[in-house]
């Protein structure tokens, strides 16, 4: 009965009748385009990424850091170096061409001889010096804080290596063959320490983390630093750490302890 | 007599060869199309190491790559490890049963297909071309 009554309508109304009809959608349309006052398409593109990555890839919510406590790390004890190694298919070799993701060094206090070791890797800033200088975009910040370098992207130009502070990428010289299938490298491509980002990504701690921990010296600590409930965050929250060359502003995301 | 004899036996034979050749030259063509001459390379297929792929193989054999192109950058720029479409799981079903590996020789999956499409392959430059149990087999060796 509706469409009965209906349809004698449409008709005497005409062509006239579905221009009006259309003029009228896409006015609403196009009322639905305009944005309330406040809001900036800027912060609508900043916030899409984010969102369509909640489901299952990295978030902006988190960010992952790590402490480092060097008085529980010991002189000469190299667990942490060769876990990275065997875990990301790198030789273990320490010449100038080698790549090295993680190292340990020694500092001494010249004043009293006081030696410290402790582990030096990318620091994961949130400001990274690597990332403004690349000038293809491989260098970059994942949304949940470690920084990556985009092999596909990267033409080995080796200007982030020189823009780092902490000395942490490595540069590829030789080609490579049996590489991890969760880590591809390769020649011609700067790399660093990518905070284990295929096992994160799985729910488990870096490699590094792991092996101190398995030997038990728990020197090194993985969490998130934004989630206050977290064991990072709260030994962060009452106890004093240091970001190595703070004066930078680089807000790093691995902190030390006892520095 | 004998100048026009041995014209006419010249003629003959040559209308012979001309009829053999008339004869053998469609043949060879009508093979050359079918494409089981042995002058034509074709593409080895390997058969995979189980299941059904992840979508239609004559999909597959053209989209591929793209397909792999836009699921790197999920994977890497955004974290998201959930695609169906992931490199590693593509070596873990089509590596060959003897040298473990799609590109090792050429008859391997992914390079005899390369070969016979003239088209470089840079994914194993950086990427294993073995799969994680293999590779882990591997290293163990030395």
């Amino acid at each position: 009965m509706k469409s009965q009554n209906l349809t004698p309508h449409g008709d005497a109304a005409g062509t006239p009748s579905g221009r009006r009809g259309f003029l009228a959608i896409a006015a609403v349309g196009m009322t639905g385009i305009l944005l309330a006052p406040g809001v900036r398409l800027i912060e609508i593109a900043q916030a899409a990424p984010a969102a369509g990555t909640t489901s299952a890839g990295a978030i902006a919510k988190v960010r992952w850091g790590m402490l480092i406590d060097s008085n529980q790390c010991r002189s000469g004890c190299t667990d942490c170096v060769n876990a990275c190694n065997s875990e990301n298919g790198l030789s273990g070799g320490t010449l100038p061409t080698d790549s090295q993701w993680i190292r340990k060094i020694e500092i001494k206090d010249v004043r009293n001889g006081k030696t410290q070791s402790l582990p030096m890797m990318c620091q994961h800033c949130a400001e990274p010096p690597c990332v403004d200088v690349c000038p293809t975009g491989a260098s970059f910040k994942r949304a949940d804080g470690i920084v990556l370098v985009d092999r596909h992207r990267c033409i080995g130009c080796r200007y982030c290596l020189m823009a780092c502070p902490y000395k942490a990428r490595s540069f590829v010289h030789e080609p490579l063959t049996h590489q991890k299938p969760d880590v591809p490298r390769g020649m011609g491509t700067a790399e660093a320490c990518n905070l284990c980002v295929h096992r994160v990504d799985r729910g488990e701690a870096p490699a590094c983390v792991a092996a101190c921990a398995a030997a038990g010296h728990a020197a090194m600590l993985f969490g998130d630093l934004n989630d206050p409930a977290s064991e990072i965050a709260k030994r962060i929250a009452s106890y004093s750490t240091r970001q190595i060359r703070e004066n930078l502003n680089l807000d790093t995301g691995v902190r030390y302890i006892g520095i | 007599m004998a100048g026009r004899s041995t014209q006419r036996l010249f003629i003959v034979s040559m209308l012979c060869w001309l009829a053999a050749l008339l004869a053998v030259i469609p043949a060879a063509w009508a093979q050359a199309a079918q494409g089981s001459s042995s002058r034509v390379p074709q593409p080895v297929i390997e058969t995979a190491r189980g299941g059904e792929c992840v979508a239609d193989p004559s999909f597959m054999r053209r989209n591929h790559m793209k397909l792999l192109m836009h699921q790197r950058d999920d994977t890497l720029r955004g974290g998201i490890r959930t695609g169906k479409y992931s490199l590693k799981a593509c070596i873990a079903c089509h590596a060959s049963q003897r040298s473990q590996s799609v590109t090792a020789e050429p008859s391997n999956f992914c390079q005899s297909c390369h070969n016979y499409a003239a088209v470089k392959i840079d994914c194993f430059e950086c990427h294993a071309n073995k799969p994680a149990d293999s590779t882990a087999m591997q290293q163990d060796k030395p």
